[in-house]
């Protein structure tokens, strides 16, 4: 009886262990995909932000166009302002006139570069880097300099040749990562002849280091010019670079930047390995035409926010100068006798390198337009197919899209997406990527995370960080369009402040228009009553823009806080000298045009008023980023991130 | 009457909203197509708490005869939403949950060592990966005495997803 009884009773215990055991699985992996959904959402959230801010560089790039196509009216009020904006480049001055006038003290401390550069400065640079020196902008010029004459040299398209014993490694998007291109040196060496690299775009903006990572890119490609390939990505692009930051990081080394915009024109438009795999920073179209690329003048590729205007020869129109020095439009037929070469490309042409340089790959079949970023198209598998077959290549290699493994192949294997900046939107939110190939074997794949941590945090803490960034940017968003949303619910209600979680929904996305998933993120936005309904005007309690002067109204605010970015744009395109200054009249000016293309509801007057109140006149002139800078987001609860 | 189906038509209208919400969200090709690796998740985060078992059943339910590696949306929708209007695969309670940890600490100390739990979660039930495994334990566990105050533990998930 006692060995019956204790058998039963260690069975029934056997089978309480395996209950407990099991219920407890359950639950972790219920709570680890709620973690795992939790972190997709707001991974969605920047994604969407990320991507509708360049849709917002496309309305500023069609601003220019309006601007254009009103010219000869606007010339009438300001001619010397739309004449600046509008300017072709005009050709830099030579390398000494720039380089010699920057002397380097001899109390520098920092890196000292020697030309013709070797290995030595490859070295000298990364070292001086790591221990955050920075470099004096003589040697900066002189890099730059080097770099355009060296890159005039090439073609639009490198080629190069691979074999067993010599494979390339191919990165992604650098974005101003010091530690991911550091991390990267780190695993597979420092370029040489016998270990090729290709950069494919945007290495520059975002990160905080975009100067470091382009000085040791261009001063790498300088010592092995055929063994480091620069593709151009769409951040190459002085334009990108007011909105994006790396203007901000030039401007406070007071150094000129007409030099880097040519650099960039320069660039390769891509490159094409053992003739058979195509390496581009963005994708194709359905007339994506290598021919016609090989053969353009690609430098006259400016800026993806500058497009050639639609005339009816396809031309853009000639600003020149006539005897007295204002300006003066001339339609082509006229000036055919002593033309000068056209300083742009013609708009076919243009929108090629555009496509390359913006298109992102779909599962969908066909090719349509990229209105996410509003610029180049999504192409299926068949367009892909399409075209390899065409030129006889076999793959796609590009970058431009963050991954969360740094990496993805799709449509069948033909295309592969590489991405080398980790932790991207946030600490902990993806691995960056490299790939390293050869002729005749697969492409194997290389993932890393750059941390300055030693240990790696439990999920719950790193989702719990890139939430809440997400959540706080979604915030920013949120408030800037205040106005317009309570609008938009106070259409929906009866004077209750409450609507249905659909209602809800429902507006913020049609104001918005960032196509989340509002439903999953009320918890986080707005408070909801027992029964499922939403107090709106929860969403605006605790966040608020700053106002630089009280008697400012919050609508003029708002607005203005909501075209920070694209007014920054503006003021330096107009600030020809870089001095953070414009005069009143230039601002007052720009403002009006841009409101008018915007039909922004607001009186110019008012804008002026606060100009004046806030009082930032420096003799006449405004310093527009003490301006821009005024008008910023509080979030009341600030959470600080541990450390 | 009437009243009562526009009522529930309303609750079905809301659920699959929500159910298309957590769907999308990992559409990446944005094509009502989600990789089937990520029903799990999906089905989870919509607060289910399916066993292995029982969610290896959904996944056959929701797959294409001829299994693709993808669930569509139109198959996954309707099985979903019977799902949630039945209040099937309900997520487990504190109580319970603490009361399983307690079985498997016979002793009643109020903690498990390291070494017990990865063996109860690696080799019993249905088995944790190495990754569930490192996950779980980075979180749980204690450096200082190397085992796991499932109490504080439990406590502090729960204001974690709250």
């Amino acid at each position: 009886p006692g060995l019956y009884h204790s058998s039963t009773k260690s069975r029934d215990t056997r089978t309480g262990v395996l209950k407990a055991v099991l219920i407890i699985q359950k639950w972790y992996r219920g709570y680890r995909a709620r973690l795992m959904a939790r972190l997709q959402y707001a991974l969605t959230v920047f994604q969407s932000i990320e991507y509708a801010d360049e849709q917002s560089q496309m309305q500023l790039s069609s601003f220019f166009s309006f601007m254009l196509e009103n010219y000869t009216h606007i010339c009438e009020d300001d001619p010397e302002l739309v004449q600046r904006l509008l300017a072709s480049q005009k050709c830099i001055k030579e390398r000494q006139d720039y380089v010699e006038l920057v002397g380097v003290p001899d109390s520098y401390s920092g890196p000292r570069l020697q030309f013709p550069l070797t290995f030595v400065d490859i070295d000298c640079l990364l070292e001086a880097f790591m221990q955050h020196q920075v470099l004096h902008a003589h040697y900066v010029l002189e890099v730059l300099f080097e770099t355009k004459k060296v890159l005039k040299r090439m073609a639009n398209f490198n080629h190069v040749r691979t074999s067993r014993y010599a494979e390339i490694t191919i990165c992604g998007d650098l974005h101003g990562s010091l530690d991911d291109l550091f991390l990267i040196f780190y695993k597979n060496g420092l370029p040489s002849e016998s270990n090729p690299y290709i950069f494919n775009g945007d290495f520059v903006d975002r990160g905080n280091n975009s100067m470091e990572v382009l000085m040791i890119l261009f001063v790498s490609f300088l010592v092995y010019p055929n063994n480091v390939h620069l593709n151009r990505g769409n951040h190459e692009d002085f334009m990108m670079n007011l909105r994006y930051g790396f203007t901000k990081e030039i401007l406070k080394t007071k150094l000129n930047s007409k030099i880097l915009e040519e650099v960039y024109t320069w660039l390769p438009i891509g490159t094409i390995i053992d003739n058979e795999i195509l390496v581009i920073h963005g994708g194709i179209s359905e007339s994506t035409d290598l021919n016609l690329l090989h053969g353009i003048e690609r430098n006259k590729m400016k800026s993806v926010l500058i497009p050639p205007m639609e005339g009816n020869r396809d031309r853009p129109i000639e600003l020149k100068e006539n005897k007295t020095g204002g300006p003066v439009t001339t339609t082509p037929e006229k000036s055919k006798a002593n033309e000068p070469a056209s300083e742009h490309l013609l708009k076919h042409e243009w929108e090629q390198v555009i496509d390359i340089l913006w298109s992102d790959p779909k599962g969908k079949s066909g090719c349509y337009p990229n209105t996410c970023r509003g610029g180049g198209c999504y192409f299926g598998p068949d367009i892909t197919s399409k075209i390899l077959s065409k030129y006889q290549l076999k793959m796609l290699i590009r970058s431009h899209e963050c991954k969360p493994e740094g990496y993805e192949i799709s449509h069948d294997g033909k295309v592969i997406t590489v991405f080398s900046a980790s932790n991207y939107y946030e600490q902990g939110s993806n691995r960056g990527a490299y790939l390293k190939l050869c002729s005749g074997m697969s492409p194997r794949f290389f993932r890393y995370q750059a941390t300055w941590e030693t240990t790696l945090k439990p999920l719950y803490q790193r989702v719990n960080i890139i939430e809440i960034s997400a959540i706080r940017m979604l915030k920013e968003k949120i408030i800037s369009r205040k106005t317009d949303l309570i609008h938009a619910f106070q259409l929906q209600d009866r004077k209750s402040g409450k609507l249905s979680l659909g209602r809800w929904a429902f507006c913020m996305e049609s104001v918005l228009g960032l196509n989340l998933p509002w439903r999953s993120l009320s918890s986080f936005l707005v408070n909801t009553d027992k029964d499922g309904n939403v107090s709106y005007m929860s969403s605006f309690q605790d966040i608020r823009i700053e106002k630089p002067v009280k008697e400012a109204q919050s609508t003029i605010i708002e607005t203005l806080y909501r075209y920070r970015s694209d007014l920054e744009i503006l003021f330096n395109v107009i600030d020809a000298d870089h001095s953070g200054l414009i005069s009143r009249e230039e601002f007052c000016a720009t403002w009006k045009l841009f409101s008018s293309h915007y039909s922004v509801p607001i009186d110019d007057s008012q804008v002026d008023e606060l100009v004046k109140t806030m009082d930032l006149n420096k003799d006449g002139s405004i310093d527009f980023n003490e301006f821009l800078k005024a008008f910023y987001v509080v979030h009341k609860y600030e959470i600080m991130k541990s450390d | 009457m009437a009243d009562d189906r526009d009522r529930e038509e309303a609750v079905v209208a809301e659920l699959h909203k929500k159910i298309k919400d957590a769907f999308e969200v990992f559409d990446h090709e944005s094509n009502n197509t989600v990789d089937v690796r990520e029903i799990g998740t999906i089905m989870r985060s919509l607060g289910c708490c399916p066993s292995e078992g029982e969610l290896h059943d959904l996944i056959a339910e929701v797959e294409d005869e001829e299994p693709t590696g993808y669930i569509r949306f139109e198959k996954f929708l309707p099985v979903m939403t019977e799902i949630l209007l039945q209040r099937r695969y309900r997520p487990v309670p504190e109580d319970i949950l603490l009361r399983a940890f307690e079985v498997l600490d016979s002793t009643k100390r109020g903690f498990l060592t390291k070494e017990e739990l990865v063996k109860y979660m690696t080799e019993e039930g249905e088995p944790f990966s190495q990754e569930e495994m490192e996950e779980m334990l980075s979180a749980a566990i204690d450096p200082d005495s190397n085992s796991i105050h499932y109490r504080d533990y439990i406590t502090m998930m729960v204001i974690d997803e709250h």
